[in-house]
């Protein structure tokens, strides 16, 4: 029953603890934008991209869905799961690297060749009938 | 309790087995998560859910991006607006984020003043999040018909691979989807905060059971996700 009522009254934090997340996202949601604006390319553009990605959703998980005070039963139900699309992408990225790597071999090989491979194997294939 | 225990125990008879145990099993009274009400765990495996879809959408997008030959359009040229003369990058897009972010800051004051039982400022804010809300979805509402007019459709669009058209609009076209939903609940949810429902105990209209504040957090975690997945798209399809 206490903690019936413990439920009810729910988690009491300081609003300036929301207000300075606020602020943080701000920044952060700044920093990415700026990246962007100022044509960073390459690695650096990437991984700041994904820092700032991280740090933000971090926040907004941890702060203001007041994951950072449950209990870790609820926090491994629902965030080790995730991590199963982590593996997803690797894989798609290989799939995706191989699809790139035959489209460029048959659409890019000069394309005169890849339609003379065409016409040769019609040509035999239709000998054959 | 020794390991020998013959089968009929206080243990054994505690939990049958067959079917009789399954239901028992299932509709006993036990908790996984302690510090969770049913509410607020099913919201979490519901968003958990949700995370897959957005997931795979991104996933599929990352896919026709890297297996494509064609240039992919660069964002932030497409979503580049012209103000007072000038070309700003990305701007548009931008504002959205920032506002989202703000609305998110105000829902997570609303949880708080929600189980303060502080009723108008909680009202208030939720109202605030749902404006924000609002007017995020406007922003995405006119940056599809800038978009259509320049000739992007999901098969096709002028400056280079065709998959573009059809990640952009599956993607935003769900998460805004999502918003919209948001904004329609949070605003069924300020009024009955408003009017005093949970303080009350007046039963609701569809499920004919007394609210208890607790909605608001369960309110607040869907906008926060919203908000979360907001970032993600963020990321990776406007910056990257």
């Amino acid at each position: 029953m206490a903690q019936e009522r413990a439920h009810e009254d729910g988690q009491q934090h300081p609003i300036k603890l929301y207000l300075v997340v606020w602020g943080w996202l701000f920044v952060l949601s700044t920093c990415s934008y700026l990246v962007d604006y100022f044509g960073l390319e390459g690695y650096l553009r990437w991984s700041l991209i994904l820092l700032f990605m991280v740090v933000k959703a971090g926040l907004i998980v941890a702060i203001f869905m007041h994951m950072a005070w449950e209990r870790l039963a609820l926090m491994y139900a629902i965030l080790v799961p995730p991590g199963a699309v982590l593996l997803f992408v690797a894989i798609m990225a290989f799939e995706s690297d191989y699809t790139h790597f035959t489209r460029v071999t048959f659409f890019g090989m000069g394309n005169a060749s890849a339609q003379n491979q065409t016409v040769e194997y019609q040509k035999s294939s239709g000998s054959e009938r | 309790m020794t390991d020998s225990a013959p089968p009929n125990t206080l243990e054994a008879r505690a939990h049958p087995g067959g079917w009789q145990g399954f239901a028992a099993d299932w509709s006993s009274d036990q908790r996984a998560f302690k510090s969770a009400t049913w509410g607020k765990a099913m919201i979490w495996i519901f968003l958990l859910s949700d995370t897959f879809i957005f997931s795979c959408f991104l996933l599929s997008y990352m896919t026709v991006r890297m297996s494509t030959t064609a240039p992919w359009p660069n964002p932030s040229e497409v979503f580049a607006l012209t103000i007072a003369g000038r070309k700003i990058p990305l701007i548009l897009i931008a504002i959205m984020t920032f506002i989202l972010i703000s609305s998110s800051g105000t829902m997570a004051m609303a949880v708080n003043f929600g189980y303060r039982r502080d009723r108008v400022k909680c009202a208030v804010l939720m109202l605030a999040t749902a404006a924000f809300g609002a007017s995020f979805v406007g922003m995405q509402a006119f940056e599809w018909t800038k978009l259509i007019m320049e000739g992007v459709r999901p098969w096709g669009n002028p400056w280079g691979a065709a998959q573009f058209g059809s990640c952009f609009f599956l993607i935003t076209g769900f998460h805004g989807t999502h918003v919209t939903i948001g904004v329609i609940f949070l605003l069924i949810i300020a009024r009955k905060v408003w009017r005093g429902d949970f303080d009350s105990g007046r039963r609701g209209f569809f499920t004919s059971r007394k609210g208890r504040y607790e909605i608001v957090e369960t309110m607040g975690l869907y906008w926060h996700f919203v908000d979360l997945v907001w970032v993600f798209i963020f990321a990776l399809f406007y910056l990257w």
